[in-house]
């Protein structure tokens, strides 16, 4: 059985820093992530991101991804595990992984007496008539296919979901040479930063709000998308149909939080729809209603990056304090990163995220 | 509008472009950014206190118009790419825009292109007259077009593609 000190489950943008604020203890970390590939979403994100110069503002998500990849290399204390799924939690403190070489797979015990899970997310999709058609993507898969593979999706796409993660997406279409025939999103505003609204836009791309997906059409892959507008009570409205001739529809709905493993484990869960799902209730400094189990990033609520990394520092360093590993001043180094993460979510558009905090928090 | 299409408005924009004195004064930034989200590159990569400190994270970027000089620098740093500089007394009758752009392929020096309103709409022909791609600006390629007067607060983007002879 291979012990250490803290276990973090996700290498994405807030297992990361996790990984890194616990290592700075000196706490053996042990970090795994079922992609061959550490960085989780950060990787295919080649738009520059916003937050402040201590989030990398203005630097391309993968290129964050691999600074924190070599910063978390450059640690003797922490091991890294990838193409490593965990598989379950079970009774003091034993986890069981996944190890895939080639095509050999291996099932490791790891006994940790820390544990922090930053599993991300999943994405949400949407009932509709032949929405399995191929062709009909959720948006992450168009995102690996044209930023991690290369590989164009198609040649004319609907955005279905006008959140950051539908307008970022679409932009990127338009890089890749792949066009856009619109973005829809039924609810009556857009939900993303209006600066992405506004670029892809001017690009040329419509953005309608207030419209829904009503089905797809095709013999053996999508040829059309058929939407219409809807009411107050979301239903769609007769006679209001539009088709489009698209042979991508890329669903962009929403995130709802990777939990499997909180209720494996027993910690007190709560459905918060300001977070997009079920959650588990944490601290201020994210230990979950389980002594010694840290929740970090979007499985702690659906947030975006920034926010991620900090929350991910956050959890590091509480769960290496208090093993009894020493941080200098740690409790300047918390209250700044509190204050950090309070500075993000300080604006009007985070008005959600802080009310599912409140909710969450005990 | 702006929430529903992406399109600002009059208003939106008549809030952020200088008064017509400052315009004749020299080049200076234009920055299209209407929301409270968390963000201050343009701030922090600004060498002269053209943009005015943020009390929080969250404020929306104000310039000042007397210390801004259009030094450019500020528009690769947005990640909303919402920032462009105008210098209004370029030509008699043109100015030059200075806009960020992230496609392939490049236009070249002297290449008429599409100029796009904020809808992506087609409004004119216009001439691109420089293209800077430092490594300092990343990715994101400054493009410099000339743009006729009568025409600066519509024309915001460009397309290039199809070419032009005129």
């Amino acid at each position: 059985m291979i012990q250490t000190d803290i276990l973090v489950i996700g290498g994405g943008p807030s297992g990361l820093s996790a990984a890194i604020a616990a290592g700075k203890s000196g706490a053996q970390v042990l970090m795994v992530d079922r992609s061959p590939q550490f960085g989780g979403q950060l990787m295919k994100q080649t738009h520059m991101f916003f937050g402040s110069e201590n989030q990398y503002a203005s630097t391309r998500g993968f290129e964050i991804g691999h600074k924190l990849i070599k910063e978390v290399k450059s640690y003797k204390n922490i091991k890294i595990l990838p193409s490593t799924t965990a598989l379950g939690i079970y009774e003091g403190g034993v986890i069981t992984l996944e190890q895939k070489i080639g095509a050999e797979e291996f099932y490791l015990k790891v006994y940790a007496k820390s544990l922090i899970i930053a599993t991300g997310a999943l994405e949400k999709s949407l009932p509709f008539a032949n929405n399995d058609l191929p062709g009909i993507y959720g948006a992450g898969a168009v995102q690996t296919f044209m930023n991690e593979y290369l590989v164009k999706p198609g040649k004319r796409v609907l955005m279905v979901g006008a959140g950051n993660i539908g307008l970022i997406i679409s932009y990127q279409l338009l890089q890749a040479g792949v066009e856009v025939a619109g973005i829809i999103d039924a609810s009556p505003e857009i939900g993303g930063y209006l600066v992405h609204a506004s670029k892809v836009r001017r690009s040329g791309v419509p953005i309608l709000t207030g419209y829904t997906i009503l089905r797809a059409d095709g013999t053996d892959h999508i040829e059309k998308a058929t939407i219409a507008k809807v009411d107050q009570h979301w239903k769609p409205i007769s006679g209001t149909e539009i088709e489009f001739d698209v042979d991508v529809l890329c669903i962009s709905v929403g995130l709802t939080p990777s939990s499997a493993f909180f209720w494996q484990i027993g910690c007190e869960m709560l459905y918060v729809k300001e977070l997009g799902g079920y959650v588990p209730r944490r601290n201020e400094y994210l230990q979950t209603t389980v002594k010694n189990i840290y929740v970090a990033g979007d499985s702690a609520g659906i947030e975006e990056a920034s926010s991620a990394m900090v929350e991910g520092s956050m959890a590091g360093l509480a769960a290496s304090q208090a093993l009894g590993f020493k941080h200098t001043s740690y409790e300047n180094k918390m209250q700044g990163l509190l204050q950090e993460i309070q500075d993000l979510r300080g604006g009007e558009k985070s008005t959600h995220i802080r009310e599912g905090y409140k909710k969450a928090s005990f | 509008m702006l929430k529903t299409t992406g399109v600002p408005g009059e208003r939106d924009l008549n809030g952020v472009f200088p008064s017509p004195e400052r315009l004749k004064r020299g080049p200076v930034a234009i920055v299209e950014c209407f929301e409270t989200i968390p963000c201050n590159p343009c701030y922090t990569a600004c060498p002269s206190g053209g943009i005015n400190a943020f009390k929080s994270i969250t404020d929306l970027p104000t310039i000042d118009f007397d210390k801004c000089n259009g030094c450019t620098l500020c528009i690769s740093s947005c990640p909303g790419l919402a920032i462009m500089i105008i210098d209004y007394q370029h030509q008699k009758d043109y100015i030059k825009m200075t806009i960020p752009y992230e496609f392939f392929p490049l236009p070249k020096e002297g290449e008429w292109v599409k100029g796009l309103n904020r809808c992506g709409e087609e409004i004119e022909k216009v001439q691109v007259l420089s293209i800077i791609k430092e490594n300092q600006h990343d990715k994101t390629f400054l493009v410099s077009i000339a743009v006729p007067k009568n025409q600066f607060k519509e024309i915001r983007n460009i397309k290039v593609g199809d070419s032009y002879d005129k």
